[in-house]
């Protein structure tokens, strides 16, 4: 009973939780809706942009977040050149409001969305997108009937791994968002403050959920690509 | 001789390869594409069905014109049927909705074989729920032949559909072409390194090396030509097309007439006046210039000789007239000068052994081509 009641006490307010899984819930949605054109591209062309554009998807794997976040508070901010428009057309700032919050994280999760996209769309055999032509399937009918079924493993690593990514963010959230609650107060950012406030009790709460979550959907990715294998 | 339905003239540059080609596609029966690994028979499938677009030339079918110059018709607006030599089953799908994916995307047309005749042809009824990973490669292919039949084409492009398969899947899958030989409506290209093969199956040869066109033509026409060194070597024939007469209980033997003579040969193949195709090899036939008064070879029969020609290793090629047909026989050196061989000589031929290639009912593909030479 005195085990229950010290947990309750401790227990933090779950908002920073249920922010983190609606931004990357909208960050992976609007990734995947507009990365899949671009992997499906970078899988099939042999332009010579290819190697310029695989490099700047890759560049959030490698930079520091503050230097994203950096760049993006100046490109983001009333004075900048995206941060502007948006205070002229809505009146709001960009900046410390969650919607520079999904513009930040597609930039920072992008790399993790893309890239097994990429990598699936790049195995499906040219063999099958022939024969599927020779069928009498115009090139977007065959994307969608054999391309992304055949690549619908790569879609199911590219949302898990684009999802805990973006849950996982601290550096970039912190430049561009800041710690405004119910709005810009994600989950790392909330254990970050209890440990500063010294509220041991309740970051562990939050660190060890994120914890579990985090394995369980490490867990589920390679527990399905096992099966998967195993299908075909 | 034959009427034409399509006109394929394309030339395509690679780095490492010329493709440079112009043949013609008779309205009927199956055209094979001969001619050693590499030398471009499957690129020149790949131009006819769009899947190149560095092809320059033009491709005519049927009064279409699915290329020239800039206008490109793309794959899946040519009503071409494709089978891969890796069958390339959509591995995703069941048997049945792989049939049916180039069958909903096609204009379908109701006087052409249904389906399930087609599904029943190729004896694939009892394969159509299960998955291509669970089918072996002969099922495979034959699953990946009645797709491409299901697309209801105006023309079959076959690409070596056997070539990755073993002796015993080539035998279980031969039939099946030879009854599609027989009952399919529209031209076929096949494309094929093994002679044996096209034999059987064609009606008309193409013979191809280093990306270019050597000769074209009736398929029996082809095997008599001599000037054609990749169908000669250990394998000048003569290609037969006879209809059974009467079969022998005692001796089992079966007599069969060709345009202007008999020959029997050992088994039953089939009712009166079944069809069949022979094949004769160059080297089981001798000559002599008496009738051999005892001898054990069945076929003897009087032969003129029209032309010979001299070949490497010492043997000579004698083509001869027998009755309205021409065969080819091949002798030494020795032999030609001992039977002082001159054209316009009469002599015997001694048929050693005769391989009989199909008994398929190939009558609709057959009678359609005497039609046309009449």
């Amino acid at each position: 009973m005195e085990i229950f009641h010290s947990w309750s006490e401790n227990m933090p307010g779950l908002g920073p939780l249920w922010l983190s899984v609606k931004l990357g819930l909208v960050t992976t949605g609007i990734l995947i809706l507009f990365g899949t054109p671009l992997a499906f591209w970078l899988s099939r062309t042999r332009s010579h942009a290819k190697t310029i554009v695989e490099a700047m998807v890759a560049l959030p794997i490698v930079l520091p977040p503050t230097v994203l976040g950096f760049y993006l508070l100046i490109l983001l901010g009333p004075s900048g050149a995206i941060g502007g428009y948006w205070l002229k057309l809505t009146g709001e700032t960009l900046t410390f409001s969650f919607g520079g919050l999904i513009l930040a994280s597609i930039l920072y999760s992008m790399p993790f969305v893309i890239q097994p996209l990429q990598n699936a769309f790049e195995s499906v055999s040219r063999g099958f997108v022939e024969a599927a032509a020779t069928l009498g399937a115009r090139p977007l009918d065959v994307f969608f009937t054999v391309v992304v079924p055949l690549g619908a493993r790569g879609f199911l690593t590219a949302a898990i791994m684009g999802f805990a990514h973006t849950l996982g963010e601290f550096g970039v959230v912190l430049m561009v968002g800041g710690n405004i609650p119910g709005q810009t107060r994600v989950i790392s950012i909330a254990i970050y403050d209890h440990v500063e406030a010294m509220e041991y009790g309740q970051a562990h709460a939050l660190a060890a959920m994120l914890l579990v979550f985090s394995f369980v959907c490490m867990f589920a990715l390679y527990f399905i690509n096992r099966r998967w294998r195993h299908d075909h | 001789m034959t009427i034409e339905a399509g006109h394929v003239a394309v030339s395509l540059s690679r780095p490492d390869f010329t493709l440079d080609v112009d043949i013609r596609v008779p309205s009927h029966g199956v055209t094979g594409i001969f001619g050693a690994s590499g030398c471009g028979k499957t690129t020149l499938l790949r131009c006819i069905a769009g899947l190149e677009q560095g092809a320059r030339g033009s491709v005519g079918f049927n009064g279409d014109l699915w290329q020239d110059g800039d206008h490109f018709v793309p794959p899946w607006q040519r009503p071409v049927g494709y089978v891969f030599q890796d069958a390339r089953l959509f591995p995703h799908m069941t048997v049945a909705r792989n049939l049916h994916y180039g069958r909903r995307r096609s204009r379908v047309t109701p006087e052409l074989t249904s389906p399930q005749e087609i599904i029943a042809m190729l004896g694939i009824d009892h394969l159509l729920d299960r998955r291509p990973a669970q089918l072996s490669g002969g099922e495979r292919q034959r699953a990946s032949i009645a797709r491409a039949l299901l697309r209801y084409p105006s023309l079959v492009l076959m690409d070596e559909p056997l070539a990755n398969l073993d002796a015993a899947r080539k035998h279980e899958i031969m039939p099946f072409l030879d009854r599609l030989h027989a009952s399919l409506k529209v031209p076929m290209l096949y494309v094929s390194h093994s002679l044996d093969e096209m034999t059987r199956l064609c009606d008309h040869l193409v013979v191809m090396q280093s990306g270019k066109v050597l000769g074209q033509g009736r398929l029996h026409d082809m095997l008599m030509r001599t000037d054609l060194p990749i169908l000669g070597g250990g394998e000048a024939s003569t290609v037969l097309d006879v209809r059974v007469l009467d079969y022998d209980a005692q001796y089992q033997l079966s007599r069969l007439q060709f345009a202007g003579g008999e020959i029997v040969v050992p088994g039953r193949h089939g009712d009166r006046d079944c069809p069949l195709r022979l094949r004769i090899m160059a080297s089981d036939v001798s000559l002599c210039r008496e009738r051999p008064q005892s001898s054990s070879i069945l076929n003897i029969m009087p032969a003129v000789v029209e032309s010979r020609q001299a070949e490497a290793g010492g043997h000579v090629l004698v083509q001869l007239r027998v009755g309205e047909m021409r065969i080819l026989a091949r002798v030494t050196l020795k032999s030609a000068e001992a039977l002082e061989l001159i054209p316009g000589q009469s002599l015997f031929a001694q048929i050693k052994s005769v391989a009989v290639k199909n008994s398929a009912e190939q009558v609709a593909v057959d009678e359609a081509n005497n039609r046309e030479m009449i």
